[in-house]
């Protein structure tokens, strides 16, 4: 496979070099540094197969001149939008096929330090959503792909950074207020209403399987409603949150309460241990790791179901409200840069219960292995 | 009593045995929703019919005059089970289903883009879950993509993907479908890949001193050993998937679809609309989820691994 | 009626239970109910212990040895006949935590440190913590184990893990040490070293323990009295009591005595088996 894609590198080069690279006559022997970068790559490309340089400064040698080589494309397109030919999409494909090498390079790396290896497993994603990136931006800027279809990423970091204080706003209010309330006020509910299901039997065979099925349905649907009983302000869209949140909470709850084994509950039988105290030191420690469970498939919902809710009516501000009427005014930028906050929020919600997860239940063998 | 023990008190009662499963306490707390949204519906419509008897000048009502009323009128904060179930039945049994207002009409839309969403989001789910597993760089780079794909709100993006998509002449059911393909393929990817990685060690050891190939491996092993993961994460997608296909609706501008339908009783204040859209797409998830359910028994009893 | 001799010779026998019997059982039976029938895990058992006595229970797996210990520590309840510990129901006697118990498993908590282990029982004592902090210590240091108070149970080999699950049940301070099965899962020269290390224990603590096992010469090598069990329905078939002295070591194994009683109670295991098939 890494042999298939260096010299598939190298085809692509030598295809780039000497066909047209932009319409109506240029080739890429006219930009004589692009050039010189892209003989570099696929001659580091190649280099496993041709013998030399085998270790990992050969490797990262690969990944700075792809970068380089992908910083220089992107400038040249973005010289000639839309008159992409042949020649570079070679070399796009050259590129992205030598970031792919270096991240197959990457991955069968040996390191001797933990740390290494923890930077090493964070950049090969990291390097994977660069490409994604990268690729986009020579797509987009070298077809000249409309942008009312499809704005360049950095068209859209353009719009971001100056359009701030709109964006503040809005995250403020989706995200501070309706998210952040919901969240704590669904998940908090869930878990106290979870431990008295738990706490008489009756409810827990009751409630349980209508929790099962609720979970299950498009809970999104009551947002109309809640927006008719709570007003256009962020309440409303913190009740759907809430309402949202609320079942996976109680429902993953009342199985970790039930997770701890016969032989630990004996255990705790036979110190004539309490309620509360086995409550507190084996059941709920045990249930943890369904408790995190269910906060992280929560900070995802809780997300999805403010903006959708905006969609039924808010004041002028908020990120579902700033979606649906930018993408009436075919303001498409400014509806990416909306996502791109969003998913950055998301990203770090997500990121922050996870960490939390790993603090909380570091013994449990799947955080542990 | 001072542990812990749960064990069930032996009691003669006859009903204990009824009580003791869980259809009974089941029936028991629907029971008790329905009695609470009565109770809740009187409460809530209240002050509008107060308003009323007010404004026509009608001056101590009797109360069961008033709870009448206000289980019976047009537009009501909360509407009564009754009126939103006949609601239903106005709108399924009486309506034709080529009607714009027949509800089967809408939901067989909302149906159709849910299950093409579905069955992509499920085969692309597959094939993921089958690179990952087979693959270490596929495995470190695509991985915590796929799960921070669902950080993104992608319920945000729906309206343009729709927008967008129309405007390139792309319109109808697909773009609906991709919105419940992006939500449903994510369960279905993390789900496969636990399965294809359950079988234990011992077994893979046991294929390998067969010197099977990876192929083999994965069909004899792999492959049954997951199918149990497969079905509980299609359960999932396919409730993301009808969230999906909802949402999707929401930004055409109310043509078509449960949605539509939620998205129009909002505009108009027609709540039992809503609510009778709301409880229409609750069935749909329910069934569809107990048809899964269905081929999960019927598939691993085949398979000799029902429990 | 009662006469006035029988009333007497209760009043005696309660007398003799309070000054040194520990487990007094009679005629005890325990039926579990399940989907496919009945299934007699225990039928008409009797038995006393005594104080300072080092019980053995041994049989075939699934002849009710876990299930009369159980009953023992009050986490079965029998269908019929009676029990007391401590001359009271083995529900009182739990609540007075008057004993120990080591299961077949560790079952230490993943969450907390060796140490916090050995702690909990005496966290839910409600235990001040200098009091705390000097049982965790003393009985770290019994079993071995100074040194890995703060490693986690996952950090430890099984040997270790089940020596800390002892210090746990030690850590009580009971009177009555209850133990199932505690060695079954590891190796010979471990499972020798540990025996010899409770053998010492008890002998310097004068506690009484109630040991299940179904290894012959683990059996005869610490007990003072071993109760041998056949199986469908569980009963005892035998209890030989044992004339070795309390003072011993692993060398004995290779004495007439021992194999002398070794040889008695592999010909109780065989008769109750023959006795089924
Ligand atoms: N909770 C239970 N329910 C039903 N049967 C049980 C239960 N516990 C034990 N038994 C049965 O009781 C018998 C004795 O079990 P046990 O005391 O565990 O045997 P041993 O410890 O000697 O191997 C077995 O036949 C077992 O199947
Ligand atoms: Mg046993």
């Amino acid at each position: 496979m890494p042999a298939l894609l260096a010299w598939f590198v190298v085809a692509m080069v030598v295809v780039g070099l000497f066909s047209t690279a932009f319409k109506p006559d240029i080739g890429i022997l006219e930009a004589p540094q692009l050039a010189l970068c892209l003989v570099l790559l696929a001659i580091l490309g190649v280099r496993y197969e041709l013998g030399f340089m085998r270790n990992w400064i050969g490797d990262l040698a690969l990944g700075v001149v792809a970068a380089l080589a992908a910083s220089l494309l992107i400038s040249a397109a973005g010289r000639h939008e839309g008159d992409a030919a042949l020649g570079f999409w070679a070399l796009t494909a050259a590129t992205w096929a030598a970031f792919w090498l270096f991240v197959e390079r990457l991955a069968i790396w040996k390191s001797r330090s933990l740390l290494t290896t923890r930077i090493v497993n964070l950049a090969i994603p990291a390097i994977f959503g660069i490409t994604l990136l990268i690729l986009w931006e020579l797509i987009v800027t070298g077809a000249g792909v409309p942008k009312v279809l499809l704005p360049a990423p950095s068209e859209i970091w353009l719009r971001m950074t100056t359009s701030v204080p709109t964006l503040w706003a809005d995250f403020q209010q989706t995200f501070l207020k309706a998210v952040l309330v919901g969240f704590a006020l669904g998940c908090g509910a869930g878990f106290l209403i979870a431990i008295l299901v738990d706490r008489v039997p009756f409810l827990r065979r009751g409630l349980l399987p209508i929790g099962n099925l609720v979970s299950a349905l498009p809970i999104i649907g009551v947002a109309p409603i809640m927006v008719m009983w709570f007003g256009f302000d962020w309440p409303s869209k913190a009740a759907v949150v809430i309402i949202m949140t609320f079942f996976p909470m109680l429902v993953n709850t009342v199985s970790g309460l039930a997770a701890s084994d016969a032989m630990q509950r004996d255990l705790m039988r036979t110190y004539a241990s309490n309620y509360w105290q086995t409550l507190f030191k084996l059941r709920l420690p045990m249930a943890m790791p369904f408790i995190f469970n269910a906060l992280k498939i929560n900070s995802t919902l809780a997300l999805i179901g403010a903006i959708v809710a905006e969609f039924f009516g808010t004041p002028i501000v908020g990120m579902g409200f700033r979606i649906s009427t930018e993408v009436g005014r075919m303001n498409v930028d400014m509806v990416w840069a909306e996502i791109a906050v969003a998913a950055l929020a998301g990203s770090l919600f997500y990121g922050l219960v996870a960490l939390l997860e790993r603090a909380v239940t570091f013994w449990h063998p799947s955080i542990r292995g | 009593m001072s542990d812990t023990a749960l064990t069930a008190p032996r009691s003669t009662n006859p009903f204990a045995g009824l009580m003791s499963g869980t259809l009974g306490p089941v029936l028991v707390v629907v029971l008790a929703i329905f009695a609470i949204w009565y109770v809740a519906a009187v409460a809530l419509n209240t002050p509008f019919q107060q308003d009323m008897y007010e404004r026509a000048n009608q001056t101590d009502v009797p109360m069961s005059q008033l709870v009448r009323d206000t289980l019976a009128q047009e537009r009501p904060v909360l509407p009564a089970p009754h009126q939103v179930i006949v609601e239903i039945w106005n709108t399924t049994v009486e309506k034709k289903i080529t009607s714009k207002r027949s509800l089967i009409y809408h939901s067989g839309i909302t149906l159709s883009s849910t299950l093409l969403g579905f069955l992509i989001g499920t085969l692309l789910g597959i094939l993921l879950a089958v690179g990952i597993v087979h693959s270490r760089v596929l495995e470190k780079s695509l991985m915590p993509w796929v799960i921070s794909s669902q950080t993104i709100p992608i319920l945000a993006i729906a309206p343009m993907i729709i927008v967008v998509l129309n405007a390139v002449g792309v319109s109808g059911l697909l773009p609906k479908a991709m919105i419940s393909t992006y939500l449903s393929f994510f369960p279905v990817t993390v789900g496969m890949v636990k399965g294809l990685r359950s079988p234990e060690v011992i077994h893979m050891d046991l294929m390998h001193t067969y010197s099977a190939t990876r192929l083999q491996a994965f069909w004899k092993l792999r492959l049954p050993y997951a199918v149990p993961y497969l079905f509980t994460s299609m359960k999932i997608g396919m409730a993301a998937s009808l969230v999906g296909a909802i949402v999707g609706e929401l930004p055409t501008g109310a043509v078509a679809g449960l949605g539509a339908r939620l998205l129009a009783g909002s505009y108009y204040g027609q709540t039992i609309q809503i609510w009778s859209a709301l409880l229409m797409a609750a069935f749909l998830a329910g069934s569809l989820v107990a048809l899964i359910g269905a081929l999960e028994k019927l598939t691993l009893k085949r398979m000799g691994m029902a429990r | 009626m009662l006469t006035a001799a029988e009333i007497e010779d209760g009043l005696e026998d309660a007398m003799s239970s309070q000054a040194n019997r520990v487990i007094d059982i009679d005629n005890l039976s325990l039926t579990f109910e399940t989907n496919d029938g009945p299934v007699h895990a225990l039928s008409d058992i009797d038995l006393k212990i005594e104080e300072g006595d080092f019980v053995s229970f041994i049989g075939p797996s699934g002849c009710g040895k876990t299930t009369l210990l159980r009953v023992i520590a009050d986490l079965e309840q029998p269908t019929a006949g009676s029990i007391t510990v401590n001359g009271v129901s083995p529900e009182q006697a739990r609540i007075n935590r008057a004993y120990g118990y080591v299961f077949q498993a560790a079952a230490l908590y993943p969450w907390r440190t060796i140490a916090k282990n050995v702690a909990l029982p005496l966290e839910i004592m409600g235990l001040s913590r200098e009091e705390q902090q000097q049982r965790i210590q003393k009985n770290m240091e019994l079993v071995n184990l100074a040194g890995f108070e703060n490693k986690y149970p996952w950090q430890l080999s099984g040997g270790m893990q089940q020596r800390a699950s002892i210090a746990r049940a030690l850590a009580v301070e009971p009177d009555l040490l209850l133990m199932d099965e505690p060695f079954g899962a590891l190796d010979e020269i471990v499972r020798d070293h540990l025996n010899e290390q409770l053998l010492q224990l008890w002998a310097k603590t004068n506690k009484t323990v109630v040991f299940v096992t179904h290894s012959i010469p683990e059996a005869v090598f610490l007990s003072t009295k071993i109760v041998v069990l056949c199986p469908r329905p569980g009963r005892i078939y035998d209890v030989i009591e044992s004339d070795l002295p309390r003072d011993r070591n692993l060398d004995i194994r290779e004495t007439p005595e021992f194999l002398k009683i070794a040889h008695r109670v592999r010909e109780g295991l065989k008769a109750g088996h023959s006795y089924e098939d």
